[in-house]
């Protein structure tokens, strides 16, 4: 491969810029694999939003009041919100958001693997705004930082409606924390259940992250998987403490050494399993997400009719 | 590099980043769809919302929509679920023409020479009052 002289200062001043901790702008140039990964990371993530509707959407209409209703169809809502946010700013990558749709339904563009688990109870929603959302706000906060703009400026819109996303399911939890012995063993369940997918929500640990390094060189990553894990757990066992359930985990202490609490691995083998498509509702949200799209085909038909006839 | 993983969609083992945001997506071995055209999709409206009155509109995202009513009915759903804003404009972003950050005679240079536009430029003791 030979690079010519141009390429070489456009190569240069891309450096420049990411070092001083500038941002990388849609028109600048870029390496075509900063590029390439920016549209993974980003197209995925958009992806993860629109998956993520499901697990609680299915909740909707068996809310227990209207007021717990009204909060969750917001919530919903705002995923879907987030997932155009991502789009949008992939879509300033050079890639059409057709085409993104197109490799999410043909599952050839993944998701994040937390979103193949099942919600059994109500008491899901709140573990998923406490946990799942509380991991999502740590993963989340730095990339508030990341080099490149559209990602960054996305990312401060989604930080700021996640913060009610965790505070609805924490005090969701707490509601039931102060009910009957039976809802408190519900909350007890749902946090054993989504306890370790949670952790694994940051992905493997640092020395099987080899792409951590060349995210961090290109300012799209700020903090290492092991790091974010680390500080996620941190934060939530006062929580757990405060609401009054446990863990599942034999290895969680607090260390004074490190200042830190220790804990244990999750199953990493269920991790790549779930990615690779065998958790135990992948099949299902593909496809509800494929009938979503087919059965939506005379809708924009529709609109793109009117507007021809309207033009 | 001896394969490119954008071609290899098979190629998703072990390798992952965290940075997904909503979780831990392989930043390997998935297609980007990068230079693929999408037939008939509907138009990209780029989208501007005035926060307040008092305030100059400012570009907040884009979306696609069918025609311009939808593209604002849209843009309200999208970008303004918490009184982000009091007034949105929508254009289609192909009608929007930029100036590029990279061109080799950079449009902004002429700027960068004519600090005498600037009131630092001039020298004012400090007991003159008001200034």
């Amino acid at each position: 491969m030979t690079i010519d002289h141009d390429e070489h200062d456009l190569q240069e001043r891309f450096e420049a810029v990411v070092a001083r901790h500038d941002r990388i702008e849609p028109r600048d140039w870029m390496p075509e694999q900063y590029r390439a990964t920016l549209v993974r990371q980003i197209a995925q993530h958009a992806h993860s939003e629109i998956i993520g509707m499901q697990p609680e959407g299915g909740w909707i209409t068996r809310a227990p009041s209207l007021r717990r209703k009204a909060i969750l169809l917001a919530k919903v809502q705002d995923e879907a919100g987030h997932g155009l946010y991502l789009y949008s700013a992939a879509e300033t990558l050079g890639v059409s958001r057709a085409e993104l749709t197109d490799k999410l339904i043909s599952g050839r563009q993944k998701y994040s693997s937390i979103f193949n688990y099942p919600t059994l109870s109500y008491a899901d929603v709140g573990t998923i705004g406490w946990l799942v959302d509380g991991a999502a706000i740590c993963n989340q906060v730095p990339l508030c930082r990341t080099s490149y703009g559209p990602y960054g400026r996305a990312m401060i819109r989604v930080c700021k409606e996640e913060s009610f996303h965790q505070r609805q399911g924490f005090e969701l939890l707490m509601t039931m924390m102060r009910g009957t012995d039976e809802q408190r063993a519900m909350v007890q369940e749902s946090v054993d259940r989504f306890w370790w997918p949670a952790l694994m929500m940051f992905g493997p640990p640092d020395d099987d992250s080899p792409n951590t390094a060349q995210s961090m060189a290109w300012g799209i990553k700020r903090d290492t998987n092991d790091e974010l894990r680390q500080k996620f757990v941190d934060m939530s066992v006062p929580q757990a403490e405060r609401l009054g359930v446990t863990f599942p985990d034999p290895e969680l202490r607090w260390n004074p050494e490190r200042g830190h609490h220790d804990f244990g691995q999750p199953d990493w083998d269920e991790f790549r399993a779930v990615v690779r498509g065998e958790g135990p509702c992948n099949a299902q949200r593909l496809a509800h997400r494929r009938r979503a799209h087919d059965d939506g085909a005379w809708v924009r038909d529709a609109a793109t009719a009117f507007a021809r006839r309207g033009a | 590099m001896a394969t490119d993983p954008t071609t290899d969609p098979q190629a998703t083992g072990g390798d992952y980043s965290a940075d997904g945001g909503h979780g831990a997506v392989p930043l390997q071995g998935v297609p980007t769809g990068l230079g693929e055209a999408a037939a008939g999709e509907w138009p990209l409206y780029e989208v501007f919302v005035r926060g307040k009155r008092g305030l100059n509109h400012v570009h907040v995202g884009s979306l696609h929509a069918a025609d311009d009513a939808m593209a604002v009915r849209n843009a309200r759903d999208v970008y303004t679920r918490r009184n982000e804003g009091v007034s949105i404009w929508v254009v289609r972003a192909d009608a929007i023409t930029a100036s590029s950050p990279d061109e080799k005679d950079p449009l902004f240079a002429p700027a960068g020479d004519k600090v005498y536009r600037h009131p630092t430029f001039y020298d004012i003791p400090a007991d003159v009052p008001h200034m």
